[in-house]
């Protein structure tokens, strides 16, 4: 048995591509599919150069269609397994998360997203936010933790495979080129040590026993002959995944209570933005923060209950408007206008924001 | 009502699930009946895994007291893949038609062929689409009348028939096993699928059979009619055996 | 310093210029301050000016770029070019004395427009691999970001393992870093 990766609490210095590989492996991921895209290859550099040591596994696929479905036999065999990907690659990897969904399928996925439409750049931007909470031809059920910096990828990585192997959805963390490339402080730790206990796995085909003989056979399938028939299936995992929602749900308030304007942002986005509430707050703006932790499910009540004042919604995000409509989906009996600032692929800073507040 | 003797089902079968959902006169049962006496007989029942596709093999997905999973069209494959390398003990089968493995999977096919991955792929082929309504498949052969071809295939202008098995063979690792058989020689089928069975077992390779067979559904042909295609035409195009790796290798 | 402290450095591939941004954070992070650095990266793996931001302060950083440097540091012919975006009124601009930057090429509405000799001293007094530790000097001369001794620490940190074995490297990257810190004194 190999060491632990890491025993009691470091202090770091380092990308979000390494902090993700951190945290895999102290979370005792069993093995990693890949494929290679910008920016999210530096999760298979680290992961092939520490696994071998902690007799780990890794799978360099043909494409992310296989590094999806790869994923999907890893953790049918009972395995921690996990996959990353970004753009072009979470376009292709959404045929496998379809199916993950459909079987209740417990793998983890980090997307770092990059620009689009198509290949785009491989730098930034939050355009896979939509693609990354429903994708798939079906109704979203998916678990999505958007970090915002190192600390969060190495915490909600840890996190991501419980929930997955507590609630059986298919759970993603969604990051960023930023995030992927930066270096920032952060503490990363023995997730044991902290408390935190590794949901316990289990083979879902090839347990022990002669099926048919000792036990039944396990029949797992995404097909169904009858429209009834599926229909029972959707409602079943609907009404799960409304159960388990306000035990998932996540998010970060900040001086919502007198606010008559409410920010809303996630990821490394809500970092300029509570930047700019401060900076607002000191100049005398009425100014509140609303950041949603969990995409899907998304914490509603909670931003319903933090723009009850508000007399205006401004979302920023870096994308058209892709979280702007999940708010105003929750938003939509409330009378308070929801307007967006939009930076498509591009970074957005606590200045610019001031910048937006004030022309107002 | 009176009942004729029936041959006896391999226990692998499960009972609870027959008859199976197969059309009358389908070659997918006699390719599983196959495989089934072939698991007993290798006594690897309590370690393996059987995946399906999509297509008429997904009727397979409660065919077997074996742990089943069925997956999308093509993606058996890396399905089983990373099953097993996930579980290095467990047998992976991934079963599919040649829809499945010659078209929209055959980028996982090569793959898993040219990394040798420790799996069987059983390859149901009887030159169409079935489930969806009898299109043209890479199978297709030259003036097949299909849904997508309905004055004949034209090699011209759609390509000749994919002759998989040697195709796997000219990029698999001389240690895999690789091998067409037809339903129309049971025996043979069965011997092979044995033998690329006891490939994966062993650790030695992948394994990699093809298995003609008959849909007189969409060949839209009588019982008569059905094995004349499939051992006169089929047969003709189609060379049935074992393909050695090439001397001088390895 | 009460505002962070943002810099966008460029050059050519191999100058360095990631390396000093790496040990300018690391070094900031190891004295307890706030640091960020994130490279610029494109799909040119090769050939492209590469750009370093680094963001060093007191206060949590809150965006990982940023549209206009406090100091922006350019090594090259193509990255004068390149950089002007990120000058505004209040930005220092430092550029090496050997590119061949006309009057119209400088961003004219930097605060203050510095040409240092880098390239040159390290060739004459040096070698020119340290280029880009005078380069460094002049950036913690200028914006006293680290001090002196930070600065040491912080490239023992990062290089000490080749100093190890030629133990003139150290005295001679220490060299370039005191002699880039003179250059710009006084000068703001």
């Amino acid at each position: 048995m190999a060491d632990k990766p890491i025993v009691g609490e470091k202090r770091a210095f380092m990308t979000g591509n390494e902090a993700v590989t951190w945290a895999a492996l102290a979370a005792g991921a069993h093995i990693m599919y890949g494929y290679p895209i910008t920016p999210q290859n530096e999760i298979m550099h680290y992961w092939t150069r520490m696994a071998p040591k902690y007799d780990r596994g890794f799978l360099q696929t043909e494409d992310e269609l296989s590094a999806g479905f790869t994923c999907i036999g890893g953790v049918l065999a009972g395995k921690r397994a996990f996959t990353g990907t970004a753009g072009p690659g979470t376009i292709l990897m959404q045929e496998p998360l379809s199916m993950a969904e459909m079987m209740r399928i417990p793998m983890v996925t980090v997307i770092c997203q990059r620009g689009g439409p198509s290949t785009a750049t491989v730098i930034y931007s939050q355009q896979e936010t939509r693609l990354t909470c429903f994708g798939g031809n079906g109704e979203g059920y998916r678990l999505v933790y958007s970090t915002a910096g190192q600390q969060d990828l190495f915490d909600y990585t840890i996190k991501a495979f419980n929930v997955a192997w507590k609630y059986r959805f298919p759970t993603f963390i969604l990051s960023d080129g930023y995030q992927s490339k930066m270096r920032e402080p952060l503490t990363i730790y023995d997730p044991e040590e902290r408390g935190i206990k590794m949901v316990e796995t289990e083979p879902l085909l090839g347990g022990t026993g002669i099926p048919g003989v000792d036990r039944d056979p396990r029949h797992l399938r995404n097909t169904y002959n009858m429209e009834d028939e599926l229909y029972q299936v959707v409602m079943d995992m609907d009404q799960e995944y409304k159960r388990i929602a306000p035990e998932v749900v996540e998010y970060k308030a900040m001086e919502t209570e007198d606010a008559e304007l409410v920010l809303v942002a996630h990821g490394i986005v809500s970092r300029a933005t509570e930047g700019a509430v401060r900076v607002l707050r000191e100049q005398g703006y009425r100014v509140g923060h609303f950041r949603p932790i969990t995409l899907r499910p998304f914490p509603g009540e909670a931003l319903k209950e933090a723009v009850a004042k508000a007399r205006r919604v401004l979302v920023v995000e870096s994308s058209m408007g892709q979280l702007a409509g999940m708010v105003k989906e929750e938003l939509y009996d409330l009378s308070v206008p929801v307007t967006g600032y939009f930076r498509p692929g591009e970074g957005i800073t606590a200045e610019e924001v001031v910048e937006q507040v004030r022309g107002r | 009502m009176a009942t004729l003797p029936q041959p006896p089902m391999p226990v692998v079968w499960r009972s609870e699930t027959k008859p199976h959902k197969f059309c009358p006169g389908c070659g997918h049962p006699l390719v599983l009946k196959a495989l089934g006496e072939s698991i007993e007989e290798l006594g690897i029942q309590d370690k393996t895994v059987f995946g399906c596709d999509i297509g008429c093999s997904l009727l397979a997905w409660d065919f077997f007291n074996l742990d089943t999973v069925q997956a999308h069209h093509g993606r058996v494959t890396p399905v089983i893949v990373g099953l097993h390398r996930a579980n290095p003990r467990l047998v992976g089968i991934a079963y599919m038609g040649d829809g499945g493995g010659y078209a929209i999977g055959s980028q996982h096919l090569v793959n898993a062929a040219t990394r040798n991955e420790k799996i069987m792929v059983l390859l149901v082929n009887n030159t169409l689409y079935a489930m969806t309504g009898g299109q043209m498949a890479p199978t297709t052969l030259p003036k097949q009348k299909t849904e997508t071809s309905p004055y004949g295939r034209e090699p011209e202008t759609t390509g000749k028939p994919t002759l998989g098995p040697e195709m796997i063979r000219a990029i698999a690792p001389d240690s895999a096993y690789v091998a067409r058989g037809t339903v129309s020689r049971l025996p043979q089928l069965k011997r092979f699928i044995k033998k690329g069975l006891e490939n994966v077992v062993s650790g030695k390779g992948f394994a990699f059979i093809e298995a003609l067979s008959l849909c007189p559904t969409n060949w839209r042909t009588n019982a008569e009619e059905t094995w004349k295609f499939l051992e006169q035409d089929m047969h003709g195009y189609f060379p049935v055996g074992e393909l050695a790796p090439e001397k001088g290798e390895e | 310093m009460g505002q962070n402290f943002k810099l966008a450095m460029a050059g050519e591939g191999g100058q360095g210029v990631q390396s000093v941004a790496m040990i300018l954070t690391e070094g900031a992070y190891d004295s307890g301050r706030e640091a960020i650095y994130i490279p610029n990266f494109g799909v040119e793996q090769r050939g492209g000016v590469s750009i370093a931001f680094v963001q060093i302060g007191s206060k949590p950083i809150e965006a990982p770029k940023f549209k206009t440097a406090d100091m922006v540091v350019a090594l090259s012919d193509r990255a004068v070019l390149r950089t002007g975006m990120y000058v505004g009124p209040e930005t220092v601009f430092i550029y090496d004395e050997s590119t061949k930057a006309t009057e119209e090429d400088l961003p004219r509405q930097a605060k203050k427009i510095i040409p240092i000799p880098a390239i040159a001293i390290a060739k004459e007094e040096f070698n020119p691999r340290v280029f880009n530790i005078i380069i460094m000097g002049a950036i913690i001369g200028l914006s006293q970001v680290l001090t002196e001794e930070q600065a040491r620490e912080a490239i023992e940190n990062k290089l000490g393992y080749k100093f190890e074995q030629k133990p003139e490297l150290r005295e001679m990257n220490f060299n370039a870093l005191s002699r880039g810190i003179n250059l710009v004194q006084g000068l703001l």
